[in-house]
């Protein structure tokens, strides 16, 4: 059990800690999670490793009260889709505030947080979130 | 000449009053608070740990010092709260900052002093010419058990210091260590939380560590206390760091600048580097910093740190520790033993 998809873990793991992607320089799109071939340009495209800013805003979210078992200790907590500023969206949790003051548009960035656990025995999953950006994240 | 190029700190946003954890207790809290020296502590989220705090802090101090992270080829990360009991902590941050494969990583153990060990580590690696810039930090989400006198200041924290020997921004003119064997704290293998000497903390550990280590480094470097401008010393509550000044007569001033722990608890390895980080915020250009962090079992690690003009071309680049201080969201026992796992139902 505790040993179950550690593999599959290991092999995004350096995806999943610094938001690395990629871009085409083909065509300038980037793309998250990291792609073997661009959608777009398909046989010409040039697809390099693109590790991210980071920054992005809120394109929209949801508020999460029934939560499963491991994230219990969590709720109330939101789940956002946000668009970064190179252009691609992914799903993230968003910390550092409480949900009623979360909005769509508002600038984030992403810092590093533990994603889940595999019970008390198992491998601990590590990974991107994001926070509101403010002082103690370098910004305004 | 070897010293610090860069530094970053990290502390959770969450805060429990003294007087909140008093209350469940039947404490009187603010008698407690003032006795203490402990006003409120820093409290971790619930999926933030030392691996989490350490990348933080440690993501901090490589933007601080404007190096590429490749550069760095040794991490350490000084803990009494490591995530795994076997697994590294040292080689998460490294991945997350980027600095893998060729650099050699090990955790370090040695209560509230494993951070400064790494500090002393590194120096000689960078001295040594064997590595280029070396990563130590100490980081830690300390729990004290529900009702224990630790529960009143074990807090979450950490900082990350890069030692190399181009430009830094403060020198580190001298470090000597003191260190006996001495059982004034422990946690078996196994235990949630750790287990104490109770009154034995104080001067046969504590205060005979940090002032042995405080007068061998005087002697070493032939200075007497109005050589500095600020003392740091390691705080496990806000009274013993206090005490410790009035018995090497350090005046008032130059030490209260360093007393983070009023406002944020014990960060553990990260008590007496965060104090220091303080300073190094705040610091001018020739003014000179003493420090001797303490470690129970128990060793002192003192250092002599001389700040540099080339700290003016960094500040501003990165959250200061105030501004981490004054971040902050309160919550309520119930709400801290939710997010610490003292609710074992939870998981
Ligand atoms: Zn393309």
């Amino acid at each position: 059990m505790a040993e179950h998809g550690v593999a599959n873990i290991w092999r995004k793991q350096k995806s999943m800690y610094s938001i690395i992607g990629s871009k085409c320089t083909t065509c300038g799109e980037h793309y998250f999670p990291p792609r073997p071939v661009c959608p777009t340009c398909r046989r010409k495209g040039q697809l390099e490793e693109y590790q991210f800013k980071g920054l992005g805003k809120i394109h929209t979210f949801a508020v999460v009260r029934q939560a499963p078992e491991d994230f219990k200790r969590q709720v109330p907590y939101v789940v956002a889709q946000v668009e970064l500023d190179e252009g691609a969206r992914l799903t993230a949790q968003i910390v550092n505030i409480e949900p009623e003051n979360v909005e769509i548009g508002m600038r984030v960035r992403s810092c590093f947080r533990k994603i889940t656990e595999y019970g008390q025995g198992g491998i601990i999953v590590y990974g991107y979130k994001f926070e509101p950006t403010m002082k103690v994240t370098g910004h305004d | 000449m070897v010293g610090i190029i860069g530094y970053g700190v990290y502390i959770p946003r969450y805060r429990i009053k003294t007087e909140e954890i008093a209350d469940v207790w039947g404490d009187n809290g603010p008698q407690m608070a003032r006795g203490l020296g402990v006003f409120e502590k820093s409290v971790p989220g619930p999926d933030e740990d030392v691996a989490t705090i350490s990348v933080e802090a440690a993501r901090n101090a490589i933007k601080y010092a404007g190096i590429d992270p490749r550069d760095i080829g040794a991490v350490y990360v000084g803990s009494e709260s490591h995530p795994y009991a076997v697994k590294p902590t040292g080689t998460i941050v490294a991945e997350a900052i980027g600095c893998t494969p060729y650099l050699t990583a090990a955790d370090y153990e040695f209560a509230c002093k494993a951070g400064t060990a790494a500090i002393q580590t590194t120096m000689g690696l960078t001295q040594s010419k064997m590595i280029k810039i070396g990563l130590a930090i100490g980081s830690d989400t300390a729990q004290g058990r529900p009702g224990d006198a630790l529960e009143y200041s074990a807090a979450a924290g950490g900082v990350a210091v890069l030692i190399g020997e181009d430009n830094p921004v403060a020198t580190i003119e001298e470090t000597l260590s003191f260190t006996t064997d001495t059982p004034d704290f422990w946690r078996r293998e196994g235990e949630d939380f750790p287990s104490h000497g109770a009154r034995f903390t104080g001067e046969p550990a504590y205060f005979r560590h940090v002032g042995e280590a405080a007068k061998a480094m005087l002697k070493k470097t032939d200075t007497t206390i109005d050589d500095y401008d600020y003392f740091v010393f390691h705080m496990p509550n806000g009274k013993f760091p206090v005490n410790m000044g009035k018995q090497l007569k350090v005046p008032k001033e130059k030490l209260e600048d360093s007393l983070v722990v009023r406002q944020i608890g014990n960060t553990y390895s990260g008590s007496a580097m965060m104090g220091m980080a303080r300073i190094l915020d705040i610091a001018k250009p020739g003014e000179k910093i003493f420090m001797v962090s303490y470690g129970s079992g128990a060793g002192s690690d003192a250092f002599v740190l001389k700040v540099e003009e080339e700290i003016l071309k960094h500040r501003g680049e990165v959250p200061t520790v105030d501004d981490f201080i004054e971040r902050k969201t309160y919550v309520s026992y119930a709400v801290y033993a939710k997010y610490r796992r003292k609710i074992k139902a939870l998981g």
